[in-house]
């Protein structure tokens, strides 16, 4: 990509991670918050794709980004059996009235 | 005639006579021959879809002791897809009123984005493909992946009962049916040893015994698992589930009328096309007539190849359509338990097969395979060793 | 303004636009649409950095299965057609400030290195290419990534020829694949249907003492 600057991409990145974040935050759904995760993965993961092209790497970059893409697809599964269980221990999604210990 | 500097690619060619002929294409250059070759990909997307759907009210007609269509165009109606697509044009474009509005418009774009950049990475003819990529075959099914994203949000958000249980039907046999799929499709790969069509195409030249269904018993039954996870993959009958008419009205489709239903159908009809041109590359030979003739490069065989490949394609086509009139629709259990008890561990020991194949072969017979020639002394032998270039574009045309 | 700027500038607008309406839309399956289109943006702009395999796995993993699994968990946990769990709009501004200082902080961060001098820095470090060192560029990255994934380095080996051969990625993806499909065994193991001994417990009101 000739005439774009790595910043450009790192920057894009550095959205991508904010917007995770507040999303993480904010969102009361329990699979708003998992998507959230994932926004947040993506920014990294334009940032490894982006430095393994401008900076000396080789592949390192792009192998590191298929683990973390792959490591996001078990997690989103694990997550999302947690969050049918949660469902069907309160009746709702919303993380914000679980707040109950009962075994 | 010789020209006086050899333009290797569409984009090579417009840089030479529209702009400066010295220096390497420019982003115009580029942008003209990619805008052409979105052209003739969209020829292909438009055209298979109403050549089929003509073809298939006319297979059914028949099978079922019917004319089929014989009003528009002659006594054969091969105008009434033209009619059929002026009608739909027609309709009102409604949104019923529980529906999400956004979601609802978008879904059919999703599903005709998918299907048609798969074509983008499907070989035509030697060297006719839009990209030519190393991982040509791993981002077809990655796209034809995204197909099910519109499926499952147009059902959703169509707001009724019927179309959120055919997207849930959809979603749940599309992705289990993948599975199988992408396993059979590897196993030509295991033989092959690149994952790019062009490359897997080519090394299929020759006899019809080089073709890679030949290769060994392995690639010969995952043809078969192949073309039947493909045809539930597409959502096509017996496995047509998700648009049950019997049961479900017409599944995730139930709320779309006129364009947006239309485009549903186009796509439908272009991934049948487009698994039907996966299986010809991967398994029976791509552009090659199946004898050691016609193998120059130039620009008719060329053009004899890719009639050659679209007319293997639309066979394995109308066989999807002749199972569609013959067979009753199944069960969704049926439908799961046939992928996930049967599909799945057939493909797997197919795959490992495919795996063992070659070394034990070696020692046996000292070839790997039975019929063809062995992979490695085919005389168009596999571009492994210099990887030609795939600079963005290929020329298409 | 060059072609690549550009294509560049509409593959990041998308992405970018997709994730702030992730954060700002209410509704469910409408986040999961824009995250789809955030999500193919990126794989997008993964290919204009000639990672074409690294977007296709982004379009085939990330898209096509963790979205349509994150669909069917809406799917399956929603209690009416369109879930709306509203964020009130203090929340939201407080989110939004949060949000923009923290987008200022890393961005300043990220601005303060001077990426060329690093660059520079490291192909210092880097022994030259050696002849028949065959870079990846032009986004066949297929055969290099599936090496490495083996254990075999050829872009690093090739670089250096009398050093020790580099080690790959071997262990690490042996260790993912365990563990991808432990995961996928426990999701399952978390996720299957139990059997509710007695339903009016969890349905009544009196069910706090019960268990």
């Amino acid at each position: 990509m000739d005439g774009v600057s790595l910043n450009a991409y790192l920057l894009v990145g550095a959205v991508l991670f904010v917007c995770g974040v507040v999303c993480m935050a904010t969102k009361r759904n329990g699979i708003g918050v998992l998507m959230g995760v994932e926004l947040v993965l993506n920014g990294a993961n334009v940032n490894f794709v982006a430095f393994s092209h401008y900076m000396p790497l080789g592949l390192d970059g792009q192998v590191i980004a298929l683990f973390v893409i792959v490591l996001a697809a078990a997690e989103a599964a694990v997550a999302l059996a947690i969050a049918l269980n949660y469902y069907n221990s309160f009746q709702t999604i919303d993380v914000d009235r679980g707040d109950d210990l009962r075994g | 005639m010789e020209p006086v500097l050899a333009a290797q690619t569409l984009a090579e060619f417009f840089q030479q006579y529209l702009f400066d002929p010295e220096s390497a294409p420019g982003f115009l250059a580029k942008a003209l021959a990619a805008l052409i070759h979105a052209l003739l990909l969209g020829c292909f997307f438009g055209l298979p879809g109403g050549i089929f759907i003509w073809g298939e009210r006319k297979i059914a007609g028949r099978i079922q002791d019917r004319l089929g269509p014989t009003r528009v165009g002659g006594r054969f109606g091969w105008l009434q897809p033209l009619a059929d697509g002026l009608k739909l044009v027609q309709k009102e474009d409604l949104v019923p009123k529980p529906a999400d509005p956004l979601l609802f418009r978008m879904a059919p774009y999703i599903v005709l984005v998918a299907s048609f950049s798969a074509l983008m990475v499907l070989p035509f003819s030697d060297g006719w493909v839009a990209v030519a990529l190393d991982s040509g075959l791993f981002l077809i099914f990655a796209v034809l992946a995204l197909e099910v994203v519109g499926v499952i949000l147009g059902g959703y958000a169509s707001g009724s009962k019927w179309a959120l249980l055919g997207a849930m039907r959809e979603a749940a046999q599309m992705v289990s049916y993948e599975i199988p799929m992408s396993i059979c499709a590897v196993v030509p790969v295991v033989a092959a040893g690149t994952l790019n069509l062009g490359e897997i195409a080519r090394m299929q030249s020759g006899w019809i015994t080089n073709w890679l269904i030949f290769h060994d018993p392995f690639t010969f039954c995952a043809f078969f698992v192949y073309f039947a996870c493909a045809t539930a993959s597409c959502k096509r009958a017996p496995f047509d589930l998700p648009e049950a008419e019997s049961e479900l009205v017409a599944g995730f489709m139930t709320e779309y009328s006129g364009m947006r239903w239309a485009l549903f159908f186009l796509a439908e009809y272009t991934s049948m096309f487009i698994v039907s041109g996966i299986a010809t590359v991967l398994f029976l030979g791509g552009w090659h007539l199946g004898l050691p003739v016609l193998e120059s490069a130039s620009w008719p065989v060329h053009l004899i190849g890719m009639c050659v490949f679209l007319l293997k394609a639309s066979v394995l086509v109308i066989v999807q359509i002749w199972v569609r009139w013959t067979l009753p629709r199944l069960r969704i259990d049926q439908v799961m338990m046939a992928c996930l008890k049967y599909l799945i561990p057939i493909s797997c020991v197919l795959f490992l097969g495919a795996v063992l194949w070659p070394v034990t072969m070696a020692q046996v017979l000292h070839r790997t395979t039975l019929l063809g020639q062995p992979l490695g002394e085919r005389a168009a032998a596999p571009a492994i060793v210099a990887p030609e270039k795939t600079a963005g574009s290929r020329v298409k045309r | 303004m060059t072609g690549d700027q550009l294509l560049f500038a509409i593959l990041a607008l998308t992405a970018c636009c997709g994730a702030v309406a992730v954060v700002i839309s209410q509704n469910v399956v409408r986040m999961a649409f824009w995250l789809i289109v955030s999500l193919s943006a990126t794989a997008g702009l993964f290919f204009s950095l000639h990672a074409d395999f690294v977007g296709a796995v982004q379009l085939l993993v990330y898209v096509g299965g963790t979205l349509v699994l994150l669909i069917f968990g809406v799917m399956l946990t929603a209690s009416g057609p369109f879930v709306r769990i509203r964020t009130t709009l203090a929340e939201g501004l407080l989110g939004a400030c949060v949000g923009v200082a923290l987008l200022l902080t890393v961005l300043s961060g990220v601005m303060g290195v001077a990426w060329d001098r690093v660059a520079a820095h490291q192909t210092a470090a880097t022994p030259p290419p050696q002849p028949g060192f065959n870079p990846a560029e032009e986004g066949n990255t297929t055969r290099p990534l599936g090496l490495s994934l083996l254990g075999l380095r050829p872009d690093k080996d090739l670089r250096s020829p009398g050093n020790e051969p580099s080690t790959g990625y071997l262990l690490p993806f042996e260790i993912v694949s365990v563990h991808l499909l432990v995961v996928l065994i426990g999701a399952a193991y978390l996720a299957r249907t139990k059997r509710r001994a007695r339903p009016e417990a969890i349905e009544g009101t009196d069910a706090s003492g019960t268990t």
